[in-house]
């Protein structure tokens, strides 16, 4: 620090090739220096007292110098920042003159001691050099492209010259960082800035000057858009003054759920340019139109109904063919004018959608692993609480007072842990307690597993009955008592664990930890009595077929058979449309039919995609009731029945409720898992979560600002952040295992979608690669492809992963070493 | 007319080579830095407005700022921020704009301990002793006599804390000591910005 202090002297002293950072100068400019050093260190005592006048006498020179500045610029354009300062530079340059005479004057004047007397003639001895910089300056007129009338610089000169301009610069670009008052600041800006401007001018001598000048114009140019759009940047971030204004109620850990939400919802907006601008619209401009074929048109029989709502809501009729569905694509491999490739589109969208959201969830749980640091969790355990507990985004009082109460119970209570961690009392309730808690909570668990694949069932058996005969409540079933569940037993869980006794921070990882195990266990129930239901239309469907066939029992059934059932019953239909006539021989032109009319085989993927839907929706509506009835209802409740009621409404039963963090940020992370999951099968579904995310925004901000309490319990959001993302990390792991495995060994279904008539949905790669890449392509990737290649490549990357590991566990010890050496 | 356009009220405005300066110096944004000249010229009397840029607020207007209203170091923030040669601790706009880049997301953690060091020393000696570290205590657990630490339990406290903190072991913490244990905590990078 000193020795960086050293060099900030004056630019006119700087001149003399002030190269060393340490080393001894002529004595009087280190002894010059080193005042103005100690004053510039850490501003801890008044710069006003020692060298008052001086001080004074440069402050003068410094505002008359910035008068001028004012006064000079007369074309302030930002077109021409070079010549206009080079403009201002000259003319200062000629005041400098003026007023490096004044100071001097004043300052000997003043009578100072003996390093002013010393100072004199070294300082003497650099005017001239800087006179004689002056002089060239001036001669060389308003730009830097003078002629070389002027003495020729060395080499040397030129070299160091540079160098201070480099220091210059650097020291310009961290100003900031220095804990100065504002005042030094824009002083030492201006003489760094002054300093450059001017020599910047005479490097440029000899050959390279032209381009140089130009190379500094343009660094210039590049800065300030940099800056410019740095500006933009911050401004484009949306709600942010919204999520302040939280953040100032609640604390920066109810801010960070909004945070969070609003970060999910970039992810889900570029998913949604993927799907929207790649699949669903090429589709619709340049696919065939609706009714041009079988798989596009609403089949006779439901075409009564198409229309209404109730089963558009359902995402039946007109909502499921059209582009919103894995069926309505055609497996034409180019449609259009453009020649667009559309089933390839459709693949490689699904898979460039998982990894991106791969890449981008780990790159940000790096960043965050980045700023956690060494992760040292105890060993600052009290200096931590004192220095940085406070929460200084806090603005409202009411939340500070919490705040207080949260810091002076944390304090009291790591002091008595402190004094007592080596007491041991009564383990053996303790633990026969924590046993009997997750014997409870895998009850919970299980109940809850098995009570969704029962509802699951019924709803499969109300489909065979004919949807018609039931009510709303049997036809959402599955949805409504999936969200209850989410809904209520968490709660359960909360009570639980209160048997166990743990500390707060431990208690709400478990807390979230058997959360995530019901969530997953109910998403993964869900999934499998899905394809059971599935495979049960399939097989209903076809049984009445095989009857006519007598062609045994269905349990034989094989997909290959599945496929020759459904074109035996087409071709039947179609020989009855010739009255009897055998197609095979037939020369007569085909007979034009309604599509439709044409009999339709299964598509299972659009079911599927149909279902995920309808999760999607009823959950966003359960979340939205549960905040108006929840929240809002309750608030109002205890507002105003609070003053004919028994006991105070507010502070005890039910009071107002608390923003659950953990509750609101699982449930945004299994919602997600739902759309990676399902966007595979219905394209629409990133259009709908960026629909939901974008409501949900403004509903929760409302709900919060407006129905809740700041929590009793302050946690810190920054310990939490990498633990979320993991959850969400694990999440996106298990939605694609079930995608990549359709993709990988399930055929697709024969009459929909873009992969209809192929026997796997990857086919379609090397089908472009057949017919779209020259020959030797093809032969490069078979050769990529082959095992004997990617097993090597896969063994080369876990020894890579191993090596990693090993070294940055070493840089850890080393850590510990050096942190060790310091004590 | 760089500030009225943006702001579209306040008549006076901030010099605009000094805007691009300040953007240098400070870790604010453009916008940033006006709004904060808007906030700074509210706090004036209206009589004072036209020259905001170079009149001083006095302490009590600077404390009623939502963000330093409930923070319970607001009085040491106002000292040590300001410039004043009367030692009121009356804030000019430039150490407002000082005050704000302290503060805001994007200053350094070096920076903020800097302040943050300063801030604590209640006695402006250069080093955090344990008077120093009982009121910055008394300060976080708030005003009121139940939320009060007893003696023993701060003897304790500061006790720990310096076994924790002081490294040379001569009783107070000096700023090498203090950067040493707050950049490694993840939430010291957690400052408060400006609400609009």
């Amino acid at each position: 620090d000193g020795s960086g202090d050293n060099e900030e002297g004056s630019a006119v002293e700087n001149e003399e090739a002030a190269k060393g950072t340490g080393q001894k100068r002529a004595t009087p400019r280190t002894r010059r220096a080193h005042p103005r050093g100690r004053d510039r260190h850490g501003d801890e005592e008044d710069e006003d007292d020692e060298h008052g006048t001086r001080r004074a006498g440069h402050r003068r020179h410094r505002n008359r110098r910035r008068g001028r500045v004012a006064g000079n610029e007369a074309s302030d354009s930002d077109m021409e920042p070079e010549k206009a300062r080079k403009n201002q530079a000259n003319q200062k340059s000629k005041e400098d003159d003026e007023e490096e005479e004044d100071e001097k004057e004043g300052k000997s004047g003043k009578g100072k001691n003996e390093k002013k007397g010393d100072k004199k003639p070294d300082k003497k001895g650099k005017k001239e050099k800087a006179n004689k910089k002056k002089k060239d300056k001036k001669k060389s007129g308003s730009g830097s492209d003078s002629e070389s009338e002027e003495e020729p610089i060395t080499e040397e000169e030129l070299a160091k010259l540079k160098e201070e301009v480099e220091e210059k610069k650097k020291l310009i670009a961290t100003l900031r960082n220095k804990p100065w008052k504002m005042k030094k600041k824009l002083s030492v800006l201006k003489e760094a800035q002054l300093f450059v401007e001017k020599f910047e001018g005479a490097l440029g001598k000899g050959k390279g000057k032209k381009f140089y000048a130009y190379k500094v114009m343009m660094t210039k140019k590049w800065m300030k858009f940099q800056r410019d759009f740095e500006n933009f940047k911050t401004a484009c971030i949306p709600w942010e003054m919204k999520i302040k204004e939280i953040e100032s109620h609640f604390g920066s850990s109810v801010a960070s759920y909004f945070i969070f939400l609003r970060w999910m919802y970039g992810i889900n907006m570029i998913l949604f340019g993927l799907t929207f601008g790649l699949v669903m619209v090429p589709e619709a401009l340049m696919g065939k139109p609706y009714g041009s074929l079988p798989r596009k048109t609403v089949p006779r029989a439901e075409e009564a109904t198409a229309m209404n709502f109730a089963t558009l809501w359902d995402f039946s009729g007109f909502a499921q063919y059209s582009v919103l569905f894995y069926g309505y694509y055609n497996n034409q491999r180019t449609i259009g004018w453009l020649k667009f490739r559309m089933p390839l589109s459709y693949f490689l969208v699904g898979v460039g959608s998982i990894g991106y959201s791969f890449m981008i969830v780990t790159r940000t749980m790096a960043k965050n692993a980045n700023d956690d640091g060494g992760g040292d969790d105890t060993s600052f355990n009290f200096s931590w609480k004192m220095f940085t507990s406070w929460d200084y985004l806090i603005g409202n009082p009411e939340t500070a007072d919490n705040k207080f109460a949260s810091i002076t119970t944390s304090f009291k209570e790591a002091i008595v842990e402190e004094q007592e961690s080596r007491k041991e009392e009564n383990i053996h309730l303790t633990r026969f307690l924590r046993v009997l808690a997750n014997f409870l909570a895998l009850c919970t668990l299980a109940g809850s597993g098995y009570l969704i694949f029962f509802v699951v069932r019924r709803s499969q058996q109300f489909a065979l009955e004919g949807l018609e005969n039931y009510g709303w409540w049997e036809r959402n079933e599955v949805n409504t008592v999936m969200s209850l569940l989410g809904m209520f037993c968490p709660t359960l869980f909360d009570v639980i664990s209160s048997l166990e006794n743990y500390h707060p921070r431990i208690a709400l990882r478990w807390q979230l930890g058997r959360i995530f195990a019901l969530f997953l266990g109910n998403l993964y129930t869900f999934i499998i009595a899905l394809m059971d239901e599935i495979n049960l239309k399939a097989r209903y469907f076809l049984s009445f077929t095989m009857f006519d066939m007598h062609l045994g029992n269905i349990e034989d059934l094989q997909p290959l058979e599945e496929e020759k059932i459904v074109k035996y019953n087409m071709t039947i239909w179609e020989a009855s449309l010739y009255n009897g006539t055998t197609p095979e021989n037939s020369t007569a032109p085909p007979i034009q039919v309604d599509p439709a009319d044409v009999p339709r085989g299964p598509c299972w993927e659009t079911m599927v995609g149909q279902e995920f839907v309808r999760l999607t929706v009823s959950d966003m509506m359960t979340t939205y009731i549960t905040i108006l009835i929840g929240d809002f209802l309750r608030a109002v409740f205890v507002r105003f029945f609070n003053y004919c009621w028994c006991w105070d409404l507010e502070y005890g039963f039910p009071s107002y409720s608390e923003f659950d963090i953990s509750g609101n940020v699982l449930g945004l992370i299994f919602n997600q898992g739902m759309i990676w999951m399902g966007s595979f099968y219905a394209p629409c579904l990133p259009a709908i979560n960026v629909f939901r995310l974008h409501t949900s925004m403004y509903l929760q901000c409302w709900a919060v600002m407006c129905c809740n309490v700041p929590q009793e319990r302050v946690f810190k959001a920054s310990r939490s952040n990498n633990f979320y993302m993991a959850m969400l990390l694990f999440i996106l792991f298990l939605s694609t295992l079930p995608a990549v495995y359709t993709i990988v060994s399930i055929p697709p279904s024969f009459d929909c979608g873009p992969f209809s008539g192929k026997t796997r949905m990857f086919e379609v790669i090397s089908e472009t690669l057949e017919h779209d890449f020259p020959s030797w392509f093809g032969k490069v990737f078979g050769y990529a492809s082959n095992p004997g290649l990617i097993l090597p490549f896969i063994l080369l990357m876990v020894l890579s992963i191993y090596y990693l590991n090993a070294t940055s566990k070493s840089y850890k010890e080393a850590n510990l070493e050096l942190k060790k050496k310091l004590q | 007319a760089e500030g009225s356009g943006a702001m579209g009220g306040s008549a006076s405005l901030v010099p605009r080579e000094l805007l691009g300066e300040y953007q240098e110096l400070t870790f604010l944004s453009k916008q940033e830095i006006l709004l904060a000249y808007k906030r700074f010229s509210e706090l004036l009397p209206k009589e004072e407005r036209e020259n905001a840029w170079s009149a001083r607020v006095p302490k009590s207007q600077i404390l009623t700022l939502p963000e330093l209203r409930a923070n319970p170091f607001q009085h040491r923030i106002c000292h040590v921020f300001s410039t004043s040669e009367t030692r009121d601790d009356s804030m000019s706009f430039e150490d407002f704009l000082d005050m704000l880049s302290v503060f805001s997301d994007s200053a350094t953690s070096d920076i903020k301990s800097h302040y943050a060091f300063r801030i604590f020393d209640f006695d402006d000696d250069g080093t955090l002793d344990r008077k120093d570290l009982e009121q910055v205590v008394n300060c976080l657990t708030g005003q009121g006599e139940e939320s009060r630490l007893s003696s023993e339990e701060m003897e304790q406290l500061i006790q720990n804390i310096l076994e924790e903190s002081d490294i040379d072991k001569d009783g107070t913490i000096n700023l090498a000591e203090f950067q040493h244990v707050v950049s490694r905590s993840p939430d010291f990078a957690r400052c408060g910005g400006l609400q609009r």
